[in-house]
């Protein structure tokens, strides 16, 4: 018995792109393309394999505004473009004069992603992942999430025309819950933690053939979603790298794949071989991943979250241990905020640049900040920071920190008294 | 005393496809040599060459994560449900 749908066969029709194995991120152990995610030998993650065709930087730019511009990077059939999809990607890349000045920094840009579909980086991962699942026999798109992910599984769902199943913590902010429940599908709170709900979603999987589970029994494929934050970066750059980068940390796959990417397009030849610094970023009340960078650990001890940026709330990253790679190799670090400083991130990229972010990118703005205080990132070189959700999913964390400048009667007289002029 | 154990999809090649089983033992550590002996190989898969629980295997005894209690030697007292389920999963 395999490990996906019993019913489920890859026949030469399916077609994954440029993708030809799944490979074992901690003992090498290789199998074939299938609804596998961990390896069979030692549960480590399956990575997409690939051989990649002739991919030129003409040939990205003659491709569509969204993400299938990098299709031929991406474990997804040639016409993935024929399937309704939310077509997600290729967001602004903001450059940020005044937030930088007020860090002390000369060059900074934050890649804004809430302005994706359902306003996060979601939609990119998912999109991928319904890609995949189609070819790989899925009926179910299914996810359990701590809010953003459950936007964008029960949008694409319904884009799609096929059935969604997603699965949330129940103490979820209102706005996840609304903006989830108005798509339709099977949507159900748990009462419990992100984790007891992963863990909860890895069971069924088990369970249920025929449901894919993107950030479950699909991982390895939503996972490569995230490149293609990496590939926009470089793209909007002028085909070049940044020298540091700044990216939140929740199970750690996006920082991990927007390395990825970057190493990707230097293999290819698509950008200039320089090196670059990845920092991470976490919530004091939930962050395992810098409580290790900072002992000097390579394994991750999980915790039980406690902070307001629960789209980062994860106490048992899946990618912990390889954050640590990547940023240990590239000499950066991980940093973690509290959730006072998240709140005055959420306000300092809002007052500065017109850009309001939800909790995880206070996190992100909360840590540059102390990156550079600390002298950790330099503030001389070129830096991007990921703002990777919208503000309005997350109003809670801001409602009583915010007001109006002032109350007045709908006269003259009452705007010269309050002394707004 | 006997616990039942949930098996993850990729051990259940070695259970005979049962997605449940029942296995006896005070503590994990002596349910997962009882769930070797009824089943040759799998404590392998759990377990790495030194004997602890590979990196990218959770455990839990009821609601509990082991690693939050006393990994293997976490008690299993009858009637326990023992769930084993990889651990790349989320975000």
């Amino acid at each position: 018995m395999g490990e996906g749908p019993r019913f489920m066969a890859l026949t030469p029709a399916t077609d994954l792109g440029p993708a030809t194995a799944l490979t074992c991120r901690e003992c090498g152990h290789t199998r074939e393309l299938g609804p596998h995610y961990a390896c069979e030998e030692c549960f480590g993650p399956l990575e997409i394999s690939y051989d990649f065709a002739d991919v030129t930087r003409a040939s990205i730019e003659a491709g569509p505004r969204n993400i299938w511009r990098y299709r031929g990077l991406l474990p997804v059939p040639g016409n993935v473009t024929d399937t309704p999809n939310t077509e997600p990607g290729l967001t602004r890349l903001v450059r940020a004069d005044q937030l930088a000045e007020a860090l002390g920094l000369q060059r900074l840009w934050v890649k804004d992603d809430s302005g994706n579909p359902t306003h996060s980086f979601k939609d990119r991962v998912v999109a991928v992942a319904l890609a995949a699942a189609r070819e790989l026999g899925f009926k179910v798109l299914a996810c359990p999430s701590t809010g953003n992910l459950a936007n964008a599984v029960a949008a694409a769902a319904a884009r799609a025309g096929i059935r969604s199943a997603v699965f949330v913590p129940s103490n979820l902010e209102s706005q996840k819950i609304i903006t989830t429940a108005v798509y339709g599908g099977t949507f159900v709170t748990v009462d419990g933690n992100y984790d007891d709900v992963n863990r909860l979603a890895s069971e069924i999987a088990g369970e249920q053939d025929g449901w894919a589970f993107v950030n479950v029994n699909v991982r390895p494929y939503y996972a490569e979603g995230s490149k293609t934050l990496g590939y926009e970066i470089a793209e909007q750059l002028g085909w070049r790298l940044p020298d540091q980068i700044v990216v939140p940390v929740a199970s750690g796959s996006q920082l991990t794949k927007i390395d990825k990417a970057f190493q990707e397009f230097i293999r290819l030849g698509l950008v200039e071989d320089k090196p670059y610094q990845v920092f991470g970023a976490q919530a004091a009340g939930c962050g395992p991943v810098a409580a290790a960078f900072k002992a000097g650990h390579d394994v991750v001890r999980p915790v039980k979250p406690d902070t307001i940026a629960k789209s980062l709330a994860i106490g048992n990253p899946a990618d912990g241990p390889y954050v640590l790679d990547v940023v240990r190799r590239t000499g950066g670090a991980v940093e973690d905020v509290t959730d006072a400083e998240v709140v005055e991130g959420i306000r300092l990229l809002a007052r500065t640049e017109g850009i309001f972010g939800e909790t995880a990118g206070g996190v992100t703005v909360g840590v540059l900040r102390k990156l550079v205080e600390s002298g950790a990132l330099d503030p001389s070189a070129e830096t991007v920071i990921i703002n990777s959700g919208d503000g309005l999913k997350t109003l809670d964390a801001i409602s009583s920190s915010v007001a109006p400048s002032a109350n007045i009667a709908p006269t003259l007289e009452a705007f010269r008294a309050a002394d707004l002029a | 005393m006997s616990v039942s154990v949930r098996i993850p999809t990729i051990l259940r090649t070695y259970t005979g496809g049962a997605s449940e089983v029942q296995a006896e033992g005070d503590t994990l550590r002596a349910v997962v040599a009882d769930l070797e002996a009824a089943h040759t190989g799998i404590a392998a898969r759990i377990l790495d060459d030194a004997g602890k629980i590979r990196r990218f295997v959770n455990v839990y005894v009821g609601d509990e994560d082991v690693r939050f209690a006393d990994g293997l030697d976490t008690a299993t007292p009858a009637g326990a449900q023992v769930s084993i389920i990889p651990a790349v999963a989320g975000g």
